[in-house]
């Protein structure tokens, strides 16, 4: 079957290009990407400020047991209603730096769409340290409810 | 039959995430690993069995007990991390079709 999410992260550069089919139409999936509450429900994420048009400012938190376990922020620097998105993105907190993200929304027929996210980081060891992120933070969230497990024993 | 992504799918789970950590300190046999978990005996036997099949545990007898053990040579063979950071895509982006498709329905609704 063929993937609807695919990526492609070449050896030796440090940008990356996500593409993903969707069976909404490019208005629906540009509305998911510009409306903060439809973002927090997708992306399982609060959302702290969200001001999606040129030059806005964006923030991120998730809380997990009252502990900030996750936060990123980002300057909206180009919207363009139902074809294009560019943004910055930086997790707070991490060693990845700030990313520049460019996304291209793209009609297929009235009911489905392709979605193309260009990501651009500042060197190819950054791109690196953001590729090992879920797996670790998988790894992570593995050994807490292990770690949980265990304090329940005790 | 892929059987690199089927490692990537074995490792998706957070039960199986907790297994091989589990075994990354020592060996153990079926039950004692079971004890660890609040779910039931046959389902973590078949999360066992996922691991086996995709090489990433080993059984070897220890005299009338099966032990698990980690294939560290498989384990080694994850340094591809980019299946995973796909996969939190293909599920943040399955999510997105999911709630627009509720979205789409209540608008509708409300029409």
């Amino acid at each position: 079957m063929e993937q609807k999410t695919k990526i492609e992260a070449l050896e030796g550069r440090q940008d990356l290009t996500i593409t993903r089919t969707f069976d909404l139409s490019v208005e629906l999936v540009y509305k998911a990407h510009q409306e903060a509450e439809l973002v927090a429900q997708w992306m399982g994420t609060k959302v702290i400020q969200f001001e999606c048009h040129n030059l806005g400012n964006y923030r991120f938190e998730t809380e997990y047991n009252g502990n900030i376990v996750f936060a990123a922020n980002g300057c909206f620097h180009q919207v363009v209603p139902n074809e294009k998105i560019i943004r910055t993105f930086e997790m707070e907190q991490a060693c990845i730096g700030a990313s520049l993200e460019i996304l291209s929304f793209e009609k297929l027929t009235d009911s489905s769409s392709k979605l193309t996210m260009h990501i651009i980081y500042q060197s190819e060891q950054h791109r690196a340290e953001q590729l090992k992120m879920p797996f670790a933070y998988g790894l992570n969230m593995a050994h807490d409810k292990l770690q949980e497990i265990l304090y329940s024993l005790k | 039959m892929n059987l690199r992504r089927d490692v990537f799918q074995a490792i998706a789970d957070p039960t199986r995430r907790a297994i091989l950590l589990l075994l990354a300190a020592q060996a153990m046999t079926a039950g004692a690993i079971a004890s660890n978990f609040d779910t039931a005996r046959p389902t973590v036997s078949k999360h066992l069995q996922i691991l086996i099949e995709c090489e990433l545990l080993k059984q070897e007898p220890n005299g009338r007990e099966m032990f698990y053990h980690i294939n560290a040579q498989k384990m080694k063979e994850i340094d591809n991390f980019l299946e995973s950071f796909r996969q939190l895509w293909d599920k943040r982006f399955n999510s997105l079709e999911a709630v627009m498709n509720a979205h789409q329905l209540k608008k509708k609704k409300s029409k």
